[in-house]
């Protein structure tokens, strides 16, 4: 399959992203890259001189929302791609309204918190939506660890599942890349075995 | 009992045990994390009162601060 088919067919679907630090800037980009027609990302946080460790971000967006200085990189590398954003702190509630019309929502928070009650909220209320899960990337080195798991049709992880970031133990863009992009492939890979016309269907 | 967790078998003494009794039992500490019993999501306020029986598929996912 060429590229360009590929980017095709892409274009038609809609992905979440819930978080733009670390993971969701990265895989954010990666599926900008590949065509992903729309992205609603959601973070309610401003760029910080310490993201750019690892984030997908530039120095002289430092002050600037994340969500909108990711718009405009994204808008910098595929103008074609439609990003929604949204600047509001996610909960059980406005999760399933803000994530509505999405085939797959990729889980990209840096808290234990916030992580689990994403997925608990898309299980439970967006039956039949997978989500796409990021956990244990901190630290450098043992890529070894770094592995994908599937646990049903609607649950994915990405990660070591065992390293936990704090101050001496960071997240760096290394191994966040690794996480951020096996993320996004995951989204390609279950885009891809979906059906060319599906919103013909 | 057996029952499935993780896709590994695993046995238990008792014949039923409730998903907090089993964590114990583990020793599986972590504070955040997914537990499905057979493809039902188990909600954290229900550990103690949802039960594991012979032949269950468990699946958890611990979640690590971190993106």
């Amino acid at each position: 399959m060429r590229f360009s088919e590929i980017r095709d067919h892409l274009a038609q679907f809609r992905v979440g992203i819930a978080g733009a630090g670390g993971l969701g800037s990265n895989c954010a980009v990666a599926l900008a890259r590949s065509g992903v027609g729309t992205l609603v990302l959601s973070d309610f946080d401003v760029v910080e001189p310490a993201n750019l460790n690892r984030q997908y971000f530039f120095s002289g967006q430092v002050g600037m929302l994340k969500t909108v200085a990711l718009k405009e990189n994204i808008a910098r590398i595929n103008p074609d791609i439609i990003v929604i954003a949204h600047t509001e702190k996610l909960d059980s509630k406005n999760i399933p309204e803000i994530y509505a019309g999405c085939e797959v929502v990729v889980e990209a928070f840096d808290r234990d918190d916030m992580k689990e009650m994403l997925i608990g909220t898309v299980l439970e209320k967006m039956p039949g939506i997978p989500v796409i899960v990021g956990s244990g990337l901190a630290g450098w080195g043992h890529s070894e660890a770094i592995k994908f798991r599937k646990i049903d049709d609607t649950l994915y992880v990405c990660g070591d599942e065992s390293t936990v970031a704090g101050d001496d133990m960071p997240a760096m863009a290394p191994r966040v890349g690794m996480v951020a992009n096996m993320q996004a492939n995951t989204v390609v890979e279950l885009l891809m075995k979906k059906s060319r016309d599906y919103f013909r269907l | 009992m057996k029952i499935l967790l993780n896709n590994r078998e695993e046995e238990f003494g008792a014949g039923t045990l409730t998903v907090s009794e089993m964590l114990k039992q583990k020793k599986f500490s972590f504070r955040m994390r997914i537990i499905k019993i057979n493809g039902v999501l188990i909600q954290k306020d229900m550990y103690d009162e949802t039960y594991i029986r012979e032949g269950d598929n468990v699946l958890m996912l611990y979640l690590m601060s971190g993106g």
